[in-house]
């Protein structure tokens, strides 16, 4: 403490009654979800509180070492997500102290003390403890190999222990068990889920929901077993987990696991409020009034470790945040909303399989009519339960939770059903869809519950704070920034709201590059000019934008537009496409700053003989071309005139080389580390694998480049996982990655699918690639496109692994006749003359190479010797004249003067 | 074909007007002056300076043509700056101008005048 006796930065380590510099102490015990969102809310409060208030000192005391994080995705972090994804970001101006949790609170001195012995003195105390998982206390329970899953440490254990082991088992079919048995699935363990009571999630689904979310995990490959008592968990020799003793009715089994996760449910971490003298329930939680206020006006409790006003304690993050508002109004705000209970909405989907059950889902309301619409085989099971004068109460969804964001909003309202409740179960393919829009809803209905957000609230920030998209209304209101489940119906009011986004290809087209696929996909349109006439603005041409985007359309769709001449992998430089490429596609090489290009012939896998590697020598010594080995496994010849690439390419294809399709936007190569072949410690054939990809994606157009990778181990040395597909080997298979990404923005791909055999990799390879063309904007890779993607990479499996779009055949079709039309581009150039006449630097001087390409030499090979100082005027007579330099080879005819031939003359201008 | 007196405007002969593909551009070397020559997809004829002013390469003739407004355009293909055929003007930076040269068809040939 300084002499003045006040140090702000250590201020509320100081205990008594109030700081000695006026400020009003709150301290937040707790930084899971609720108290991180608690605190957040205190300082946004505290900044917005008028200056004549006493300035506020919010410090957060946090048992886990981790900042903050997103707890109820926890299971992304099987997925290829790391912790730092979830992390929330510390609120601004609130002094954070993790790993030290609080042990003690003297409510006389009004102090709190932590495990390190630091004292905290506060004016108010916020507990926000959360729970701790239950664990049955059956013999083994505490067991090498026997985990909970609440935290990220639990999880990252979890992960170290799995390695390299087999079987699994969860304890718990609710919620937290199925999360978990999704991430033991996903690690590849062969799962066990123990549920003691007689179905799975009881808690939100009823019977007939359990039966149908049952066969879908067992679909899945899940072992459930319902009804079933964990008696034991044996140990064996090593000290770690053996086997379960499982009981069912009167018959003992036993279950060889390797690991076990008890995910029994949890309790309140009561014990601090509990020693320090507040009232607790008999069932746990510490007591507080409908302001969160425990018996004690100067403590509050919120969230999971808090037993509300309805005798309740709420394990879900909902709930708790709006506690955490309640409590964040009555100390720093002004008219707190009473928390009296809130129902257990909740939508989430476990192992792929969405279930959501919102307000009476079990229709406990006296009257309550109910409407069902269940297919066991498809796993399908929605219930709507409605009152007696028509309106709706709750329901359950299990397998297709897609109504639940217009649906649970309406729940307990005063609106009536936006169609008859069979027209709102049945499926979309079993008649006609009703409209579910947001204009079923009333301005009061909750559109986020998770942060409490009307749809009133979100129409006000479309209309008086101007959001025009979802990320605005994200940061101006916080909708959709927790589960994420209303995120659709965002969208859906800023589009009533008549809020466009713009999509639009260009300002010649109001499609985005999506749309104008479908289109052309489904007109069979084959020509710009057609699709800019009939489907365009009215501008008269295209421009840069438009043009190559279109050209790539037609060239992905290349065997499958009409047919014959047509169709049938038409050269992307035929008839009118030619006028549609980007330079690179059009001279089939890559522009260069100055005005040359560089060649870069196909190396498929990086794989090259010494024969050819002498043929690529040669031809950069002959045609004296910088050499460069790329990143991509294989070399870029730099320096080449137009009039050069096809003597260039001559010699290359006699030698057998192909296009190596560096200029297009097109699958670029397909990266290997050399494999099992001759490494010690590969486990598959990558080079093998990498070379069969390679050869069957080459020449694929896409809205951008495409690049890929196979890694023959664990140890990744192709380095797959920055790849837009990258796949790795195991024992047993393949493991596919998507969404990779280097460069400005780089972003690690995402686990796809696991062990996969060769067909199935390739297959599900096909059907990516061509869902992402079909589907991405011009210029999006792979993962911006699965980032900007609704429902993300959960969305993108159920497409592809699953077919939920009922699209692969379509996908498979698309892919197989670009496999079967692929034709080398180069190859087809050098042989049609009316393709080679374009390769000249001019027009009336076919032999003579551009003056202006110069070079100068550094380190043994050329580089660009650039053009410095302003441009030649026009009359500058710059240069020799075109007569002494080979003739300007005009063919015949006099000198014009003006005649009737000339309507096509512009005015003239300049000269 | 010779051309003669340096002082006076000279049409030259350069191409015949069906090499040309609609939509695309070629470069012509006219009196030593690198020429880039437009047909646009509807058929009319435009000759500006090819020497892209942003990356000083001589590149414009292989820019895709387009219309912007009405107004006919062509892009560099280096860093995609589009000036409007007609008057030469880049339109996203109208301080900057490319020379812009009469030309012609007549008796099936592309005349461009320097």
């Amino acid at each position: 403490m300084n002499a003045n006796g006040v140090n702000p930065e250590h201020d509320a380590t100081r205990p008594g009654p109030a700081a000695q510099d006026g400020a009003r102490r709150i301290v937040v015990v707790g930084y899971g979800m609720i108290g991180h969102r608690c605190a957040e809310l205190l300082a946004e409060r505290a900044a917005a509180a008028s200056p004549a208030t006493a300035p506020v000192r919010i410090t957060v005391l946090g048992e886990e070492p981790h900042e903050a994080y997103d707890r109820v995705h926890l299971g992304a972090l099987f997925d290829g997500k790391s912790a730092e994804d979830l992390t929330y970001a510390a609120p601004p101006g609130v002094e954070l102290r993790l790993g030290d949790p609080a042990t003690a609170i003297d409510r006389q001195r009004k102090t709190v003390t932590t495990a390190s012995g630091a004292e905290f003195g506060y004016d108010e105390l916020v507990l926000a403890t959360g729970s701790y998982p239950f664990v049955p206390p059956v013999p083994g329970h505490n067991a090498t190999g026997a985990f909970v899953y609440r935290t990220i440490d639990d999880v990252e254990a979890i992960k170290r222990f799995a390695a390299g082991r087999k079987v699994g088992a969860v304890v718990g079919g609710g919620l937290l068990g199925l999360e978990a048995a999704g991430a033991l699935k996903a690690m590849g363990l062969e799962t066990h889920v123990i549920e003691f009571g007689p179905r799975l999630m009881g808690v939100q689904v009823d019977e007939g929901g359990g039966q149908a979310l049952l066969s879908r995990i067992d679909a899945l490959g899940v072992s459930v077993h319902t009804s079933t008592r964990t008696e034991a968990v044996e140990i064996g020799e090593d000290g770690a987990v053996y086997a379960l003793v499982l009981a069912k009715g009167e018959d003992l089994s036993a279950l060889p696991v390797d690991l076990v996760v008890f995910a029994a449910g949890v309790r309140a971490r009561d014990q601090l409020g509990r020693d320090a003298g507040l009232a607790c329930g008999e069932r746990g939680g510490i007591r507080v009034d409908e302001l969160c206020r425990t018996d004690d006006p100067a403590v509050y409790a919120i969230g999971e470790c808090a037993q509300t006003v309805d005798g309740r304690v709420y394990g879900l993050v909902a709930p708790g945040y709006a506690m955490a508002e309640t409590v964040a109004d009555h100390l720093l705000g002004s008219d707190p909303a009473p928390f009296h209970g809130a129902d257990l909405s909740t939508t989430l989907k476990l192992l792929g399989v969405e279930v959501a059950s919102f307000g009476d889902a079990f229709g406990a309301t006296p009257g309550a009519l109910t409407a069902l619409y269940s297919d066991s085989t498809a796993g399908l099971y929605k219930k709507l339960v409605i009152g007696e004068d028509g309106r709706l109460l709750g329901g359950i969804l299990v397998g297709d939770a897609s109504a639940y964001a217009t649906l649970r909003p309406l729940a307990g309202t005063d609106s009536p059903l936006p169609a008859t409740p069979e027209q709102l179960l049945l499926p979309a393919s079993l008649g006609s869809a009703p409209s579910l829009g947001p204009d079923a809803l009333p301005d009061s209905a909750t559109v986020c519950s998770c942060h409490n957000v009307t749809k009133g609230s979100i129409n006000a920030a479309i209309h008086e704070q101007g959001c025009a998209d979802v990320a605005a209304l994200k940061t101006c209101t916080k909708a959709g920034t927790g589960c994420g489940s209303c995120v659709p119906l965002l969208g859906q009011l800023l589009s009533a709201a008549g809020v466009q986004t713009s999509k639009a290809l260009c300002r010649h087209f109001e499609q985005s590059r999506a749309e104008l696929y479908e289109v052309v996909l489904v007109t069979g349109i084959d020509t710009f000019a057609r699709l800019l006439a009939q489907h365009g603005t009215g501008e008269p041409d295209g421009c840069e934008v438009c043009k190559p985007a279109v050209a790539s359309i037609l060239a992905s769709l290349g065997g499958t537009l009409g047919s014959g001449k047509r169709g049938s992998g038409r050269h992307i430089l035929a008839g009118e496409q030619a006028a549609l490429q980007d330079t690179n596609d059009h001279f089939l090489a890559n522009l260069q700053r100055n005005g040359s290009y560089s060649v870069v012939p196909r190396i498929p896998g990086g794989e090259i003989t010494p024969e050819k590697l002498i043929v690529i020598g040669e031809v950069a010594r002959d045609f004296g071309l910088y050499t460069k080995i790329t990143g991509g496994q294989r070399i870029d010849l730099f320096g080449a005139r137009v009039e050069q690439l096809p003597l260039i390419w001559r010699r290359l294809v006699d030698a057998g080389f192909e296009s190596g399709h560096a200029y297009g936007k097109a699958l670029r190569t397909v990266k290997s580390c050399v494999g099992s072949e001759w490494c010690r410690y590969g486990v598959q054939e990558s080079v093998k694998m990498a070379i069969e990809l390679e050869l069957r994606y080459r020449g694929l157009r896409s809205p951008h480049k495409l690049k890929a990778a196979v890694s023959g181990c664990a140890r990744e040395c192709a380095e797959a996982q920055s790849k837009d597909f990258g796949v790795i080997a195991t024992e047993a298979g393949w493991n596919l990655y998507v969404g990779g990404n280097g460069g400005f923005r780089p972003r690690h791909a995402d686990l796809f699918a696991k062990d996969l055999s060769s067909e199935e990799l390739i297959r599900t390879i096909d059907r990516f690639l061509m869902f992402y063309i079909r589907t991405a904007d011009r210029l999006e890779r792979t993962a911006a496109w699965i980032e900007r993607m609704e429902g993300g990479l959960d969305h993108l499996k159920a497409v592809i692994l699953e077919d939920s779009l009922g699209l692969c055949a379509g996908l498979d079709r698309v892919m197989a006749e670009h496999v079967a039309n692929y034709a080398d581009e180069w190859r087809s150039a050098i042989e049609d003359p009316e393709t080679l006449r374009r390769f000249v630097s001019f027009v009336n001087a076919p032999g003579t190479p551009d003056p202006e390409i110069k070079f100068e030499v550094e380190r043994g090979q050329i580089k660009p010797l650039l053009t410095i100082g302003p441009p030649p005027q026009a009359g500058d007579g710059a240069g020799e004249s075109g007569a002494d330099r080979g003739g300007a080879h005009a063919r015949g005819g006099d000198r014009p003067a003006g005649s009737e031939d000339e309507r096509l003359v512009p005015a003239e201008v300049g000269a | 074909m010779s051309v003669t007196a340096s002082k006076q405007r000279v049409w030259t002969a350069v191409c015949r007007y069906c090499e040309l593909t609609p939509g695309r551009g070629v470069a012509a070397l006219v009196d030593g002056v690198q020429i880039a020559l437009f047909r646009t997809t509807a058929g009319e004829l435009y000759a500006i300076g090819n020497r892209d002013p942003y990356s000083g390469a001589f590149v414009i003739s292989r820019g895709v043509t387009g219309s912007r407004d009405g107004v006919p355009t062509v892009a560099s293909p280096m860093y995609k700056h589009v000036f409007d055929l007609r008057s030469g003007t880049c339109l996203d930076d109208p301080t900057v101008a490319l020379p812009v040269y009469p030309v012609r068809r007549y008796r099936g040939l592309v005349w461009v005048q320097r």
